[in-house]
C-alpha cells in the first residue's frame, strides 16, 4: 500500500513538472515584458483625407483601377447557409473570391481541401492562393461564412500601404504572449508575408501542423506562431479616430453594448464609419447589409469620397 | 514480486497523468487571465486601459445617436438642410405607456430627431417624457379612436408649425430626408397623402397603418372637419381602413408614393422581408393588397420600415 502510493505521488510530480516544462518557456517572455511594454499591441492606422487629397484625381483612379484582393473563405458543409448569402453579397466585391470547402457540396462551387481540420484547411489554401495567384494579386484577404465584409472599405485601408512588406492585420488579441488576429474578423495578408509564410510551411517544426500538446491550439492563433517565426507580426487596424475596422462582432451587438455602456455616445463609442469587418451576422442580415451600405441613400447627403472603388464587372449587387 | 511491481508501476502512470493534467488546467487558468480584458470599457478602443482620453463627463440618461462630427466632417449636408427648411414635417408617433421605455425611446433617440416636430401619442400623458395623453384605452380596437384624437390635438395646437403630417408607429424606421424628396414636388394646400396603397375594400385605395402615413395640411383640416360634420365614422377596429375610407369620403386624394423606378417606397414589414426573394409566400394577403404592381426588389431610396 505504502509502495504504490508513493509510486503514485511521485507519478503525479513527474507529469507536474512535465507539463511545467512543455507549457512554460512559451509563457516566460510575458512576465516581464508586459511591466515594462504595456503598449505591446502594434496599431496600423488608416489613410488620413488630406494625404489622399495630396495625389493627382488621376493617379488616385489608376491606383483604385489597379488595386486587386484575392478573397480566400473557409466554410464547411454545416455553413451552407451563410456560404450561399456570403457567395451572393460581400464576396462580389472582392477581385477574386474563391472557397475552400472541407468536402465537395452540391451545388456549390469550392475547391475541396479534403479535410475538416481548420488549420489544415487554412494551410492549404495559402498555399494553393500563393502558388496560383502571387503575380496577380498583392492582397490576401481570409474569412469564415460568418463575417460581412466592406471590401471598398479595405482597399481604402490599405491603400497607401507597401504590399512589400510583411503586413499581417486585422482585429488582434492577446491571448498568453501571442499577439494574433482573430479569424472572426478577417485576416488580411501582403504579398510579402505569403511568400514568408509558404516558405515555412514546408518545413517542419516552424509551422507545426499539430498545434499544442494536449488541446488544439485554435488556427488563427496557429498562423500567428508560424507567422512570427518569418518576422512578422499582427497589427491591429484602426481608423484615424482609434477605433477597430474589423469587428468580432455583429453590428447588433456592438450596438447594444454600445447603449448599454455609454448611452450618450452611442454612435462614437461603436463603430467606425470606415468599419471593414462585422462577425456573426445571419445570412439575412447579410442581405440587409448590402442594401444599407450599397444601396440605400439618405437624399441630400453628400459624401465627398477621396477614392471610389468600382466593384469588378459582373458583381450584380452594388 | 512481478504484480506488485506492475501494480506499482500502473499507479505511477496513473499518477503522471494526473499530474500533468492538473498541472495544464492550473497553468491555462493562470495564464489565461493575462488576456483578459477589463470589461465596461469602449469595446473598439484599444487606449482605453491606458490613457484617460476617453474620461469625458457627459449627463447620464439621455440616449444620444447623433451623428458624430468628426466622422462627417466631409459630408455635405446642404440640399438636406435646405430641404428640413422647406418641407416641414410633423411627425406624430403612435405609442402607449408600456411602450414608451421599450420603443418610444429609441424613436426618440435615431430618426426622430430628424422630424421638424415630434409627438409621442399615448392613451395617458406622460410629462418626463414627454407623451401626450390623449384620454383613451389601450388596444388595437382603440387605434383609430386614438389616431382620430392624434389628428385632432396636431390640428388643435400645431396646425401652423408644419406642412405635413406623419403617423408612424412605435417600431417604424422613417428616414425623413427621403420622405422630404418625395413630398417637395407636392403642395401642401393640395388635398393628398401618401403611405403604401392597398387596394382592396376602398375604391381609391388605402394606406398601409404599419407602413406610416403623412397627410397634407389641407387633407388633415378636412379630416379633422369631417368629425366635427359627421361626415365620417368615429369608430372603427381597423385603423388604416377606416382612415382611408375617411380620406376618400372628404375627397383627399391617395398619393402615388413610388420613386422614378416605380419601386415602393413604405414598407409594412422588416428590410429582411422586403429584400429577401422569396420570403414572404406567395400565398401571403400582402401579394393581394399592393395597389401597384411589384417591381424588382432591390430598392433605391426607402422611407419606411415597420413591424420590428
Amino acid at each position: 500500500m505504502l509502495s504504490e502510493s508513493s509510486s503514485f505521488l511521485k507519478g503525479v510530480m513527474l507529469g507536474s513538472v512535465f507539463c511545467a516544462l512543455i507549457t512554460m518557456p512559451g509563457h516566460i517572455k510575458i512576465g516581464p515584458g508586459n511591466r515594462t511594454h504595456p503598449h505591446e499591441h502594434h496599431h496600423l492606422q488608416a489613410p488620413n483625407k488630406e494625404e489622399i487629397l495630396k495625389i493627382s484625381e488621376d493617379e488616385r483612379m489608376e491606383l483604385g483601377k489597379s488595386f486587386r484582393v484575392y478573397c480566400i473563405v473557409l466554410v464547411k458543409p454545416k455553413d451552407v447557409s451563410l456560404w450561399a448569402a456570403v457567395e451572393e453579397t460581400w464576396t462580389k466585391h472582392c477581385d477574386k473570391a474563391e472557397f475552400f470547402s472541407s468536402e465537395n457540396v452540391k451545388v456549390f462551387e469550392s475547391i475541396t481541401m479534403e479535410t475538416n481540420d481548420l488549420w489544415f484547411m487554412m494551410r492549404k489554401a495559402y498555399r494553393y492562393a500563393f502558388d496560383k495567384y502571387r503575380d496577380q494579386y498583392d492582397w490576401f484577404f481570409l474569412a469564415r461564412p460568418t463575417t460581412f465584409a466592406i471590401i471598398e472599405n479595405l482597399k481604402y485601408f490599405l491603400f497607401k500601404k507597401d504590399p512589400s512588406q510583411p503586413f499581417y492585420l486585422g482585429h488582434t488579441v492577446k491571448s498568453g504572449g501571442l499577439e494574433y488576429v482573430s479569424v472572426e474578423g478577417g485576416i488580411v495578408l501582403s504579398i510579402e508575408s505569403m511568400k514568408r509564410l509558404n516558405s515555412l510551411l514546408d518545413i517542419p517544426g516552424k509551422c507545426p501542423e499539430q498545434g499544442g500538446m494536449i488541446w488544439k491550439t485554435p488556427e488563427d492563433q496557429q498562423l500567428a506562431v508560424c507567422l512570427k517565426y518569418a518576422g512578422v507580426f499582427a497589427e491591429n487596424a484602426e481608423d484615424s479616430e482609434g477605433k477597430d475596422v474589423f469587428n468580432t462582432k455583429s453590428v447588433g451587438l456592438s450596438i447594444k453594448e454600445a447603449m448599454t455602456y455609454h448611452p450618450n455616445q452611442v454612435v462614437e463609442g461603436c463603430c467606425s464609419d470606415m468599419a471593414v469587418t462585422f462577425n456573426g451576422l445571419t445570412p439575412n442580415q447579410m442581405h440587409v447589409m448590402i442594401y444599407g451600405v450599397y444601396c440605400l441613400r439618405a437624399f441630400g447627403h453628400l459624401f465627398n469620397d477621396a477614392l471610389i472603388f468600382l466593384p469588378p464587372k459582373g458583381s450584380d449587387n452594388d | 514480486m512481478a504484480s506488485k511491481s506492475w501494480l506499482n508501476f500502473l499507479t505511477f502512470l496513473c499518477g503522471s497523468a494526473i499530474g500533468f493534467v492538473l498541472c495544464s488546467q492550473l497553468l491555462n487558468i493562470l495564464l489565461g487571465e493575462q488576456s483578459d480584458v477589463q470589461p465596461n470599457i469602449l469595446h473598439n478602443d484599444p487606449h482605453a486601459r491606458h490613457s484617460d482620453d476617453n474620461g469625458q463627463n457627459h449627463l447620464e440618461g439621455q440616449m444620444n445617436f447623433g451623428a458624430d462630427a468628426s466622422q462627417h466632417k466631409d459630408e455635405n449636408t446642404d440640399i438636406a438642410e435646405n430641404l428640413y427648411q422647406k418641407v416641414k414635417i410633423l411627425c406624430w408617433v403612435m405609442t402607449g405607456p408600456q411602450n414608451l421605455e421599450k420603443k418610444a425611446k429609441h424613436v426618440k433617440a435615431t430618426w426622430a430627431q430628424r422630424c421638424n416636430k415630434v409627438l409621442f401619442m399615448s392613451s395617458e400623458e406622460n410629462k418626463d417624457f414627454p407623451a401626450v395623453g390623449l384620454k383613451t384605452r389601450e388596444g388595437r380596437d382603440q387605434l383609430y379612436w386614438k389616431t382620430i384624437k392624434a389628428f385632432q390635438y396636431v390640428h388643435d395646437h400645431y396646425l401652423e408649425d408644419a406642412d405635413w403630417f406623419l403617423k408612424a408607429d412605435d417600431d417604424t424606421y422613417v428616414i425623413l430626408d427621403n420622405l422630404r424628396w418625395l413630398l417637395a414636388k407636392h403642395n401642401p394646400e393640395e388635398p393628398i397623402y401618401f403611405g403604401r396603397r392597398f387596394k382592396p375594400y376602398v375604391k381609391q385605395g388605402y394606406m398601409s397603418g404599419g407602413a406610416g402615413y403623412v397627410l397634407s395640411k389641407e387633407a388633415l383640416k378636412r379630416f379633422v372637419n369631417a368629425f366635427k360634420t359627421d361626415e365620417c365614422t368615429h369608430s372603427s377596429s381597423i385603423e388604416d381602413l377606416a382612415m382611408g375610407k375617411c380620406m376618400e369620403i372628404v375627397n383627399v386624394e391617395a398619393g402615388d408614393s413610388r420613386d422614378t423606378t416605380g419601386k415602393e417606397t413604405f414598407h409594412p414589414f422588416v428590410p429582411e422581408h422586403h429584400l429577401i426573394k422569396g420570403y414572404l409566400p406567395r400565398t401571403f394577403w400582402y401579394w393581394n393588397y399592393n395597389f401597384y404592381p411589384p417591381v424588382e426588389v432591390s430598392l433605391e431610396i426607402l422611407l419606411i420600415y415597420k413591424y420590428r
